[in-house]
């Protein structure tokens, strides 16, 4: 057996540095990370980073932050649930990690310009939709009227609480949040986020919806999206899937013969209705 | 013109002498009775010239089982990406196999392009060797349309009555010939013995299934709800067997090994099975395909759903090894079959 070093390869990871950590809730942890060479990571909303511990592996994270918010440095959030992330979650400010990406097709914000939007977001979703509608904030003028609907399990488990009161407190964004379980302090709505769609008064022809959430989400709240009529093309969604490489080739987010990692995360309704197993 | 040369069949161990001169030479080797692989000879007498498809296609030499694409320097924080590679020159390559590293190929020249394979693929050397018959019942090759050689091949040998034709393909394989001065021109006579051999070999080799070629797409298309696939997935014991064994099946996990002075180490990529029940899994827990007949209808529709939309080419050979391997004894001739009858 030879072995080569190569100058190039597509598993190169570059050094990004941690330069802010804070843990979030009792499972997620949030990261501000820097390249090394004050690289630009230049990714679009909704992409995706392979983050890595030598020794211990590598794991595909939703980028949080939006280009818009800084160019020297992005957002991570991650949630405590595999050897990768545990051992994320032992890393504080100053520690180094290996950065891929930003890989697969984000929200296509062209296309989304001039029309109203409604943010879905249930769960972790809020992550990588964060990053979207922060660029959109951040390019408010751009977009007609901005509705955001906020799930949760319980407050406690509310990610971002600053900035989505700052969202709340917006004259130009229509927030609304729920949770599926209360607690004493809680004065909001109480139930599945699907419970807020019907109230939300849109104009149809010219609404997007965006939708992230755990995958058992979805088929919930497409339901109620269709109900009001928004047209398939109109409603995009980013799937979760356990991707190893990010280039299209070891098979884990297959759906179909698209590879999600490239062809994905973010796909529209009518792209994928259907579509054995991708939802 | 096509170039076509002879080997006298007395000198067939004498060629394969001179050729592991050259570079290292792996051929098929008998492993048990019905059992063959690929490994290093240095003479013809090693090498099963009569062999059934072999455990491992050649696949081996292209995906390793095992490759390290990475060294890494915890404390230094470095990355060195590394290439793995063996110049050799693999020996009597059937054609199912020859379409196997084809299907192969598409998949790691597609963009972004996999720099490891695609410099391992170069440093090989492929000499076919063609079926002059059926190997066993499990084979569906003509099926496949596999049976007759369609290019991939550097060399490639067919036996006549006391001689190999030898088929030149590339400037590697004419590089070869001329080095090893074992060779004479193909003459009008050995020309017209492989040419009734093919034709022979067009009586033997009939479409092992009850669907044509072109229609096999359409079957699987259309049967997602298929009961067939619960029947599978009440047999299968998600061992793997078969994709570890599918000359087509390429997926794979990424990992990292330390080594024992914890800092040093190596990413990794091992082959993986969809077959396995996490394969799919995602943080949340939720697995896309829980149910081993939904990881069945998977392996499956990526040899003749999925593949023919995005290569325009089915990733089933037919070369058998799916069915042979299986400890549940599931047939993809039956599989296939049932799922056609059910569509009638």
């Amino acid at each position: 057996m030879i072995q080569v070093p190569l100058k190039e390869s597509e598993y190169i990871v570059k050094k990004g540095t941690i330069i802010r950590a804070k843990k979030m809730t009792a499972l997620e942890k949030f990261f501000e990370i820097s390249l090394a060479g004050s690289e630009v990571l230049d990714h679009e909303p909704g992409q995706f980073v392979m983050i890595s511990i030598p020794g211990i592996g590598e794991a595909p994270i939703s980028v949080s932050s939006s280009p818009t918010t800084k160019r020297s440095s992005f957002e991570l959030v991650v949630r405590n649930s595999g050897i990768l992330t545990k051992a994320l979650h032992n890393l504080e400010a100053g520690d180094v990690v290996g950065i891929r990406g930003p890989f697969g097709h984000g929200f296509p914000t062209n296309i989304l310009e001039g029309n109203d939007l409604l943010f879905v977001a249930g769960g972790l979703g809020i992550v990588p939709l964060r990053s979207l509608i922060n660029f959109v904030i951040d390019n408010r003028r751009d977009y007609g009227k901005v509705n955001i609907l906020l799930g949760c399990k319980t407050p406690r488990d509310m990610l971002f609480g600053d900035e989505v009161k700052q969202w709340e407190e917006r004259l130009d964004v229509n927030f609304q949040c729920t949770v599926d379980r209360s607690d004493p302090d809680w004065k909001g709505n109480v139930g599945l986020i699907t419970s807020l769609i019907p109230g939300v008064n849109l104009d149809i022809a010219r609404t997007f919806a965006i939708v992230v959430g755990p995958p058992i989400m979805y088929k919930f709240v497409i339901a109620e999206l269709l109900k009001k009529n928004i047209p398939e093309r109109q409603i995009l969604l980013s799937l979760e899937r356990h991707m190893k490489c990010g280039v299209g080739k070891c098979g884990h987010c297959q759906i179909g013969e698209h590879y999600c990692c490239q062809d994905g995360p973010v796909y529209s309704y009518d792209q994928i209705k259907g579509k054995h197993e991708a939802l | 013109m096509e170039k076509y040369v002879v080997l006298k069949k007395k000198d067939f161990n004498d060629f394969i002498a001179k050729l592991a001169l050259m570079q290292t030479v792996v051929a098929p080797v008998k492993k048990g009775k019905k059992s063959f692989a690929f490994q290093e000879v240095t003479t013809g007498k090693e090498i099963a010239l009569q062999y059934i498809p072999t455990i491992l296609p050649p696949k081996k030499y292209f995906m390793p089982q095992q490759e390290t694409i990475m060294k890494f320097n915890k404390a230094k924080f470095e990355w060195t990406p590394v290439l793995e590679y063996n110049e050799i020159t693999i020996f009597g390559v059937h054609t199912c196999d020859l379409a196997g590293i084809q299907c192969l190929n598409m998949v790691f020249t597609n963009k972004p392009k996999d720099i490891n394979y695609i410099v391992r693929k170069d440093k090989i050397t492929i000499i076919g060797f063609e079926c002059n018959a059926y190997c066993d019942e499990f084979a569906s090759c003509a099926a496949m349309d596999n049976h007759i050689p369609n290019g991939g091949y550097d060399l490639f040998f067919t036996e006549l009555n006391d001689s190999f034709i030898i088929h030149v393909n590339t400037l590697m394989g004419e590089k070869i010939i001329e080095e090893i001065s074992l060779f004479s021109k193909a003459n009008d006579d050995n020309l017209k013995e492989l040419e009734e051999l093919r034709t022979k070999k067009r009586e033997i080799f009939k479409n092992e299934l009850n669907t044509k070629h072109s229609d096999l797409k359409a079957v699987f298309e259309n049967s997602f709800n298929s009961k067939v696939w619960k029947d599978i997935g009440a047999k299968c014991v998600a061992c793997g067997n078969c994709t570890n064994v599918c000359p087509t099946c390429y997926c794979f996990d990424i990992k990292d090994e330390m080594n024992l002075d914890f800092n040093t180490g190596s990413r990794i990529r091992v082959w993986d099975s969809c077959q396995n029940e996490d394969f799919a899994k995602v943080a949340g827990g939720e697995s896309f395909r829980e149910e081993r007949a939904n990881r069945q209808k998977h392996r499956y529709m990526r040899k003749f759903n999925y593949p023919v939309d995005k290569f325009s080419r089915y990733f089933c050979t037919g070369c058998g090894r799916c069915t042979r391997t299986c400890m549940a004894q599931i047939k993809l001739k039956e599989t296939v079959n049932a799922l056609a009858e059910e569509k009638k």
